[in-house]
């Protein structure tokens, strides 16, 4: 609630800030999942460059929705848009920062990172096969650990959320049962369980339900002292939800041959990858009505890619390799026109 | 002549103004009735009549209900009337006739600021001090003892529609109690001073003289109380569990109108699932509207006046 608290406090100081002054403003709108990082590298660019940024932290779908209504400067969102979707509305994406989605659980006596969770195992509590802790499939896995005989709850978001898009995408990969019954989407028909609005409202039930089991981005868990589980990876290890391993699974990732962007970073091959990991995505118009505004919002992530990594790391979010940065200045080059069909970035 | 013909069209420039107002309500009513159906006409033509009927709520392949909703946003205030009514009663002829004088003014003014208390506050509440003490004490003692019926069985979590259902009764009780307590207090002394000295108890005056004149009045406060309940919103969305699913117990988690729509309209992304919400909206304006119609015809079968 308190983090609610000062998002709030947070940008309505943006907004008023913003009408205060007569100083460059950039705005934006979308994704939640990268919210705290975008907010900490607004705050040491406009200290070195004067230019505000308005960021408007209310969901993926929403992100994408304010961007097609031209409202905004620049979408974000989580859940990647596909090739074709963007060529629809004349849009280019681009991705900004990586993170990790953990799931966590509240069961009693048991601490961040003792409990493991196979990938079947969760994608089966998830359905409702599984409905008790002590279940001998989850047992398997933990030997030593004594589990009680406790109903399971599963948390899932009630709002529509990137982050449950990366969530579902997981468990698609991993399951044919899922993929077939409920697929991957910002919000799907869940079988069963409670839903909490927002990353908080997940973390607050989990916290408060004896027995439940949740998934929030990383800074989430760490900040409410969540229990954390290990998860099993594509390799078959089962690994913790570090930067470390978040960056493990954002290695392997092959971008250069990523149409549009268009990168999922879930189930990722490598021995530590954690299997959970997403990438956050910027959406601008490939034609630029406002070629000067434009050029300042592609500034303030150029800025981003050179200075922004140690903030990121800071927050436990994932900053995107050097030769990735690259590759995006290169499309912003090619792709980004004004009317004239000039380039935008030089 | 040049006076009163003045105050005239005085009279007439007012009536006027004051005419133009409530025709604007009317305006506005019709205006919201309209714009509602019009949003919700993509999903009325996918989805008909079993849109009421129908419990899905997927949207992935895009295919909606409201039934889930209309039983949780029913069944969430009728358990807040069940526990809201009775207590708000007792509050009520406590204050306006048993306490002492010194007790009346600080309780009213009590009972009165829990109502201005805003309702997300009512939620937090729910969620952070309610809820541990529902899952550690009340429901299991519910399923111990009443665990043979239905509605006290499965998942102890201690939110759910029992808990919205109790956050949701305190939410309304201030506003029956004070106008309840009202309505008390106009009943005639004279009235009641005759009853006491046909030697009737403070019970039996209650019972045959207070409750039968203020009937009306206390309908009326019921009624209020249940306008509120069936659109609450944020305080049932921290509680009730936000999920779509019938299930025969108070203890399992639900939805309501007014939670889904608070939870899913801003990532809504596909045209049928934002009409699908509109329609829900339409819904919830028809049942509240419907619940008053009622209300207003029941009332008026009486006499005009204090009732009786």
């Amino acid at each position: 609630m308190k983090k609610t608290m000062i998002t709030i406090a947070a940008s309505v100081m943006m907004m008023a800030s913003s009408m205060a002054s007569a100083a460059t403003t950039i705005t934006g709108a979308g994704a939640t999942f990268p919210f705290p990082v975008y907010s900490k590298w607004a705050y040491n660019y406009h200290k070195e460059s004067g230019v505000k940024l308005n960021y408007q932290a209310i969901g993926s779908g929403g992100g994408i929705k304010q961007i097609k209504a031209k409202t905004v400067d620049f979408g974000a969102s989580d859940a990647p848009l596909k090739a074709a979707e963007l060529d629809k509305f004349g849009l280019m994406q681009f991705p900004m920062i990586m993170g990790g989605v953990v799931p966590v659980v509240h069961i009693k006596g048991i601490k961040a990172g003792q409990l493991k969770l196979s990938a079947t195992n969760i994608a089966n509590i998830y359905l409702g096969n599984i409905t008790k802790w002590n279940d001998p499939r989850i047992a398997a896995n933990n030997t030593g650990l004594s589990l009680p005989n406790e109903n399971i709850t599963t948390v899932h978001r009630a709002d529509g959320s990137g982050t449950t898009w990366i969530f579902t995408n997981y468990l698609t990969k991993v399951s044919g049962e899922w993929g077939a019954k409920l697929g991957n989407a910002k919000a799907v028909a869940w079988p069963n369980g409670v839903g909490g609005k927002g990353n908080q409202g997940v973390a607050a039930f989990v916290n408060k339900v004896e027995g439940s089991i949740g998934y929030v981005e990383y800074a989430y868990a760490l900040q409410n002292h969540m229990a954390s589980v290990l998860l099993q990876n594509h390799y078959g290890n089962f690994v913790a939800p570090t930067s470390a391993n978040f960056q493990a699974a954002a290695a392997g990732a092959d971008w250069k041959n990523a149409k549009g962007y268009y990168m999922v970073l879930t189930n990722q091959p490598g021995v530590n990858s954690w299997p959970i990991t997403g990438a956050s995505f910027i959406l601008l118009y490939k034609t630029q009505a406002k070629p000067a505004q434009a050029k300042e919002v592609l500034k303030f992530y150029n800025w981003s890619y050179n200075n922004g990594a140690d903030a990121a790391e800071k927050l436990d979010y994932v900053p995107m390799p050097k030769a990735v940065a690259d590759m995006v200045r290169n499309t912003w080059k090619n792709v980004l026109k004004d009317r004239s069909g000039n380039p935008i970035w030089k | 002549m040049n006076t009163v013909k003045k105050y005239i069209s005085g009279d007439v420039a007012f009536k006027g103004i004051t005419l133009t107002f409530a025709l604007g309500i009317l305006v506005l009513f019709i205006a919201i009735i309209a714009s509602l159906w019009h949003e919700s006409l993509p999903s009325i033509h996918k989805f008909g009549f079993s849109f009421l009927s129908s419990s899905a709520w997927n949207p992935v392949k895009d295919d909606f209900g409201a039934l889930i909703s209309i039983v949780g946003t029913l069944l969430s205030a009728l358990i807040a009337m069940l526990i809201a009514v009775p207590l708000s009663i007792g509050v009520a002829l406590f204050l306006a006739e048993l306490a002492p004088d010194w007790m009346k003014a600080p309780f009213g003014t009590a009972i009165e600021l829990l109502a201005a208390i805003p309702s997300i506050v009512y939620g937090m509440w729910g969620l952070f001090v309610l809820a541990p003490l529902m899952a550690e004490y009340v429901q299991p003692a519910l399923a111990e003892y009443l665990g043979f019926i239905p509605l006290f069985t499965g998942t102890i979590m201690g939110i759910g529609m029992l808990t919205a259902g109790l956050v949701l009764a305190l939410m309304i009780l201030p506003f029956i109690a004070s106008v309840t307590r009202d309505v008390f207090l106009m009943v005639p002394n004279n009235l009641k001073e005759a009853a006491y000295g046909m030697g009737c108890t403070t019970w039996e005056v209650v019972r045959d003289v207070m409750l039968p004149y203020g009937k009306k009045g206390i309908a009326g406060a019921i009624f209020l109380g249940m306008g509120r309940a069936l659109g609450e919103t944020m305080a049932i969305t921290f509680v009730i569990g936000n999920t779509h699913h019938l299930s025969a117990s108070l203890f399992a988690p639900g939805t309501s109108i007014a939670s889904t729509l608070a939870n899913e309209f801003t990532e809504a992304d596909s045209d049928i699932y934002l009409s699908s919400l509109v329609e829900l909206g339409l819904v919830l304006f028809l049942i509240t509207f419907i619940v008053l119609g009622l209300a207003q015809l029941w009332l008026k079968r009486g006499q005009p006046g204090g009732g009786q």
